[in-house]
């Protein structure tokens, strides 16, 4: 048994370990772009011009941002009640179905109140998705890790059967909706901003992005300011101290599992309603699992959570520039750096202290504890 | 070797030495234990037994001292080093693996080989050659989970024996046993004895250690006091070397003046999480201010006790009525029992009393969060949830004076001033107190018990559970003492003393023989 | 369905079980010792990709077993490390390990050979090929036993062999030898096994081991089995039905053994039946089927058929009281 961690002075608690963590994920997937023959500076060079070097690529940037951003703050939520969630993949999907229906059976609602009843029932339905396996944990103690796994693939196959057989267009080759009329769509920025004479190329960055951003000061607002997020903390934090203190671990698993749903379902306004126009087979394409690295990365906070969500945005977008531009690096890499950032981030997350703490006290010159 | 040389004795302990941090659990303990005796080890809570025999099972190493077995001296580093000496432990929790067979448990460590077919059938003929010997039969195929507590120590006891312990350590064996298991358990460990094993025997009951014992030892505060023959000596003796000549903590305490009753146990029974029955029976009556104290060693049903009372743990059965009003099994709720006016300062206040994570002000408000005053819509009111935790800082001298720091970060007085001054501040008419000065500094101790004599004073009605005699003694109008979950004894502190109380609290009571 | 054709079925569905056994078997060693593995599923890939890429390279099936073999030890190592020296969380130490899997993967496949990750067809000669049993066309006109034996208990490539053979060789090694009691014990109550004078470390550092082995033996008959190839995320979701079956059969051998081969014949079904009317249902959707195991974990672990008690210790990494 080795000696006990020396204590780290706050700001290398709070900045730097985070910082090196994250650090170490992109020193090695430098390290993997250098085996496949590539030069990771020249790589980096390429993704962020990609991301950021014009308008278009800041358009889709942000895009894909606003996306991360609901599954981060979904899956950061459920951390602070000790809760993993590993079903945003899932309860965006099922949300899309809510999104969809709604925006396309509720026509009869006047005018653009459409739009905001699709985004709720897409809350609704990735909500009551996240709240059964919420409910068997709080009540059955089944475990939420393997349950939510498993509702992934219960929502692939759910989805999958009514994309093909139930709410496919007639005469339509692909497993979709049809599509949406205009008053069920979240408008794009540059279509808004054509209008009024500014110029933004066309990019699917849409009106959704402040709603994430809503919701990440909700998020913090809840989460700090309100009784239910000091209940959610309190159960997260020390189970035994909220039972003592009147909290009860089941209903606000319960509760904490529904509100995350509703964030996933900020994805099908984000991809559903602004940018897609119809539901589509597999929409969520791994960005449910992208949340768990952003919400790592950004410590469950969300002002860390919508700037990792703005860096993963950069190396979605700008992994695409770079995978047309070098055809070995492909988008698998941004995976590759997805992964990188949760072990790291996650799990290795005190594997640095210990030479941290042994340079800080040289530095300092301090004798060790 | 002289033959005319006196046999070795089975376990010398010399100077062992032992700190964790600012605690000094051993402090130079000489121990001697001579082969075929069984040796007692008696001593309060915190008096250093466990530490001293964890050193000797190789769990902990001394800081200094030296181990010999048999006039050797030894190193003993880990588990395996001691069972090699010819140790064996019994621990207080048993070391067993519930879902697998007794046989399974006891070859664990001691196959005889990679396969175990061999080492199986070996193993069944030396557990029933070793159950008929000392009465220790068991079933080796019944699954452990299923045994009762008492056939589980058995278990125990077998693995040690089945490694070729020649000493075996049994450190509180009977906290979890019923008398007769208990009466069993005596029963085996003097056949062991016959058969030239070494016993040595931790407990605090010292009617196990005059039935059962041939000699024993006192440690008190880490330090060996004493060791008697027990032939020789007498519980009350044991009781004052345990507790020894302590200087009370004397504050100025005007008499009570104790009003109507307000909270009342009724045959209570509660059990524990494995469904052991911790408390028996248990009654009592507190008025509106007094401070009923509530002595005992730790783990005789205290806990169980104030979490039932508290709302924590539902009793099994027995009714507890507030204000005469008996509470509904709705009620068993901590919330529920703090709206009716109660306030707990629980016994472990990091880990159930306060949030360490979080900051003073937030950890100032665990239990009331959801009252208007820090907040009348949804949202809080920071400034004011900030200033409540500073005005209640202030007024309990909790330093520093940081709303916004850490929890963790404040000292275990600090901590314990803060949970004190919530409960506090809320105004309960009844309070249960458990541990409040443990781990906190003499300071903090000294403001801490004003501050209780003042709520007494105001017309509350307090129930203070401690294991420190003397802040038993210096709050208390009243004093009941709990030993295995039963009361055995109520006294006026003015009628009493430490003496008194430790025969009461070590299980030697009027009613229990 | 003619018993020809229930033959049919059933061969495949033992053959879609295959991965489904290695690595639910895997998943066994690693959990009752206390690891939990829900990386199985990244590890599968890693098998599958190292077996393809060696056996294209080296032009033989046994290097490439061998190499993925290599492969998922090492990855099994790393989530090692992390649960049992770092004690950190071991559900998101698996949830790395699939991401970091699943993107490597087809990111080397892609960089080295450019067809989007897939590697080349891989010739006969360096695959496992399909064994016929002796004594085959002898026994064949012999009623329900021939075919039997042609179909399903003949003509299976070796890895199938072994893959089955672990079950009972895994059901003696943990029920009959000194390293079974060990790892059973220490997955149940650690502090157990460390008083008793053994390592917990490495008792749990040998699961691991062992778990990386045979999930390099699934991930291996993905690429250079039952495919000739290696294609991004060919795994398709068999580590978590895997993870699901071990779940179902309450972490024991020959249960898992069943619920894998009900898995895999569910599978074999789920094409079968799609779109043929069933009484009172009608059509079923093959989605349901697929649904299916993963619906049965679920209702498992909620306690509506039967307690699913996991190993006690499972996912709490071991610390000294001190």
């Amino acid at each position: 048994m080795s000696a006990p961690l020396k204590p780290l002075p706050a700001w290398a608690d709070v900045a730097l370990i985070p910082l090196i963590n994250v650090a170490a994920a992109f020193v090695i997937s430098g390290l993997v772009v250098l085996a496949i023959g590539e030069n990771p500076l020249e790589a980096v060079k390429i993704l962020v011009a990609g991301a950021l070097g014009d308008l278009e690529g800041i358009g889709f940037t942000l895009y894909y941002a606003t996306s991360f951003i609901f599954t981060g703050l979904a899956v950061a939520i459920c951390f602070h009640a000790g809760l993993f969630n590993i079903g945003v993949e899932g309860q965006a999907y099922v949300a899309g179905l809510g999104a969809a229906l709604a925006a396309l059976y509720l026509g009869f609602l006047p005018g653009y109140s459409l739009v905001f009843v699709a985004i709720i029932a897409g809350a609704l339905f990735g909500a009551a998705f996240a709240a059964i396996p919420g409910y068997l944990q709080a009540k059955r103690d089944a475990h939420i890790v393997i349950t939510t796994i498993m509702f992934n693939y219960v929502a692939s196959a759910l989805m999958g059967y009514l994309l093909v057989d139930v709410l496919r267009a007639p005469g339509q080759m692909n497993a979709e909706t049809p599509g949406f009329s205009k008053y069920g769509i979240v408008p794009q920025f540059h279509v808004l901003l054509k209008p009024l004479g500014i110029i933004w190329p066309d990019t699917p960055f849409n009106l959704s992005f402040l709603l994430a951003l809503a919701c990440a000061f909700g998020c913090w607002l809840l989460i700090w300011r309100t009784r239910l997020g000091y209940a959610i903390r309190a159960v997260g934090a020390n189970p035994t101290a909220a039972i003592y203190g009147g909290i009860s671990p089941a209903r606000v698993t319960i509760v904490t599992t529904l509100l995350s749903g509703a964030l996933a379902g900020g994805m099908a306004a984000n991809v559903i309603l602004g940018e897609e126009h119809r539901l589509i087979l597999e929409y969520t394409a791994g960005f449910g699992f992208v949340g768990i690295a952003v919400a790592l990365m950004g410590r469950a906070h969300p002002v860390g959570i919508v700037l990792a969500a703005i860096l993963f945005g950069m190396l979605y977008q700008g992994g695409a520039e770079l995978a047309f531009d070098k055809p070995k690096i492909s988008r698998d890499m941004i995976v590759v750096i997805q992964g990188l950032v949760v072990l790291f981030a996650g799990a290795l997350e005190h594997v640095f202290r210990r030479p941290v703490a042994a340079l800080l006290a040289r530095r300092t010159s301090q004798p060790p504890i | 070797m002289n033959p005319q040389a006196p046999a070795a004795s089975a376990i010398e302990l010399i100077g062992i030495d032992k700190s964790f941090g600012p605690v000094h659990a051993n402090a130079n303990v000489n121990l001697e234990v001579e082969r075929g005796v069984i040796h007692g080890i008696v001593g309060e809570n915190g008096a250093g037994k466990s530490t001293l025999m964890s050193i000797l099972y190789g769990f902990y190493e001394a800081d200094s001292g030296e181990i010999r077995v048999n006039g050797k001296p030894v190193r003993i580093r880990s588990s395996r080093e001691a069972i090699d000496c010819g140790i064996g432990m019994v621990h207080q929790h048993f070391m067993l693996v519930q879902p697998l067979s007794v046989l399974d448990n006891v070859m664990l460590g001691a196959e005889g080989g990679a396969l175990l077919a061999k080492g199986a059938a070996a193993m069944r003929k030396r557990l029933a050659q070793l159950g008929k010997e000392y009465g220790l039969e068991v079933d080796p195929d019944a699954v452990v989970g299923e045994l009762s507590v008492g056939l589980q120590q058995r278990v125990e006891i077998l693995k040690a024996l089945v490694r070729g312990a020649e000493i075996l350590v049994l450190d509180e064996p009977t906290a979890v046993l019923t008398p007769a298991e208990a009466d069993q358990l005596f029963e085996m460990l003097r056949v062991l004895k016959r058969q030239n094993k070494t016993i040595i025997f931790i407990t605090h009951k010292l009617r196990e250690i005059m039935s059962l014992t041939d000699r024993v030892s006192v440690m008190r505060r880490g330090e060996m006091v004493a060791t008697y023959e027990t032939a020789e000596t007498s519980p009350p003796e044991l009781a004052d070397a345990m507790v020894g000549r302590k200087v009370i903590l004397k504050i100025d305490k005007s008499p009570a003046h104790p009003g109507k009753v307000v909270l009342e146990a009724r045959n209570l029974v509660v059990s524990d999480d494995r469904g052991v029955v911790r408390v028996h029976d248990v009654s009592f009556a507190l008025r509106e201010g007094e401070i009923l104290g509530v002595a005992g060693v730790a783990g005789n049903g205290q806990s169980e006790l104030l979490e039932a009372l508290a709302g924590i743990r539902p009793p099994a059965s027995g009714e507890i009525l507030v204000d005469g009003r008996l509470l509904r099994s709705s009620e068993h709720d901590p919330r529920a029992v703090r709206r009716l006016g109660v306030g707990h300062v629980p016994e472990d206040r990091q880990r159930v009393g306060l949030i360490m994570s979080f900051e003073a002000c937030e950890s100032a408000m665990l239990g009331f969060h959801d009252q208007p005053a820090f907040g009348r819509g949804i949202l809080f009111d920071r400034r004011a949830i900030v200033a409540d935790a500073a005005r209640i800082m202030e007024a309990f001298d909790v330093r520093p004076r940081a709303p916004l720091l850490r929890t963790a970060n404040f000292s275990g007085g600090n901590q314990q001033k803060i949970v004190l001054a919530r409960e506090i501040d809320h105004d309960p008419r009844i309070m249960l107190v458990g541990q409040p000065t443990r781990g906190v500094d003499i300071g903090a101790i000294e403001f801490i018990h004003k501050r209780i004599v003042a709520e007494r004073d105001a017309g509350k009605a307090i129930l203070l559970v401690s294991v420190e005699l003397d802040e038993i003694f210096a709050l208390s109008d009243r004093i009941i003492v709990l030993c295995g979950g039963r009361v055995t004894g109520e006294r006026r502190p003015e009628e009493t003393n430490p003496q008194d109380l430790g025969l009461l609290m070590a299980g030697v009571s009027e009613r229990a023989a | 369905m003619g018993f020809e054709d229930l033959l049919s079925v059933l061969g495949s569905g033992l053959r879609l079980s295959v991965p489904l056994i290695c690595a639910c078997l895997a998943g066994l060693w690693s959990e009752r010792s206390g690891v939990v593995d829900i990386g199985l599923e990244g590890k599968i890939l890693v098998g599958a990709f190292a077996a393809a890429a060696v056996a294209t390279f080296t032009g033989s099936a046994w290097l490439g077993l061998g190499a993925a073999m290599v492969a998922t030890i090492a990855v099994s190592l790393v989530h090692g490390y992390a649960s049992i020296d770092q004690r950190a969380n071991q559900i998101v130490s698996g949830t790395a390990i699939n991401m970091v899997a699943d993107g490597l993967t087809a990111l080397i496949g892609n960089a080295i050979w450019s067809q989007g990750g897939r590697t080349p067809q891989l010739p006969d000669s360096a695959l496992f090929n399909q064994i016929q049993l002796p004594f085959v066309d002898a026994l064949r006109p012999i009623p329900v036993l021939g075919p039997v034996y042609k179909h399903l208990i003949s003509g299976h490539d070796l890895i199938t062999y072994i893959g089955f053979a672990c079950v009972p060789a895994t059901y003696w090694a943990l029920y009959h030898t000194r390293f079974g009691l060990r790892l059973r014990a220490v997955g149940e109550n650690p502090a157990a096994v460390d008083t008793a004078g053994i390592s917990v470390r490495g008792l749990r550092y040998r699961a691991v081991i062992i778990c990386g082995a045979l999930v390099g033996l699934s991930g291996a008959y993905l690429s250079i089995s039952q495919a000739a190839y290696f294609q991004p995320h060919m795994s398709a979701g068999k580590g978590f039905i895997a993870l699901a079956a071990l779940v179902f059969a309450k972490w024991r051998p020959w249960p898992a053994l069943a619920t894998c081969l009900l898995f895999g014949v569910l599978d074999a079904l789920a094409t079968r039946l799609q779109g043929v009317p069933l009484p009172f249902v009608g059509p079923v959707p093959v989605q349901a089927i697929e649904a299916l195991p993963y619906l049965l974990t679920v209702v498992l672990l909620a306690g509506f058929i039967g307690k699913a008690i996991p190993p006690r210790a499972s996912g709490i990494p071991y610390v000294k009281e001190r």
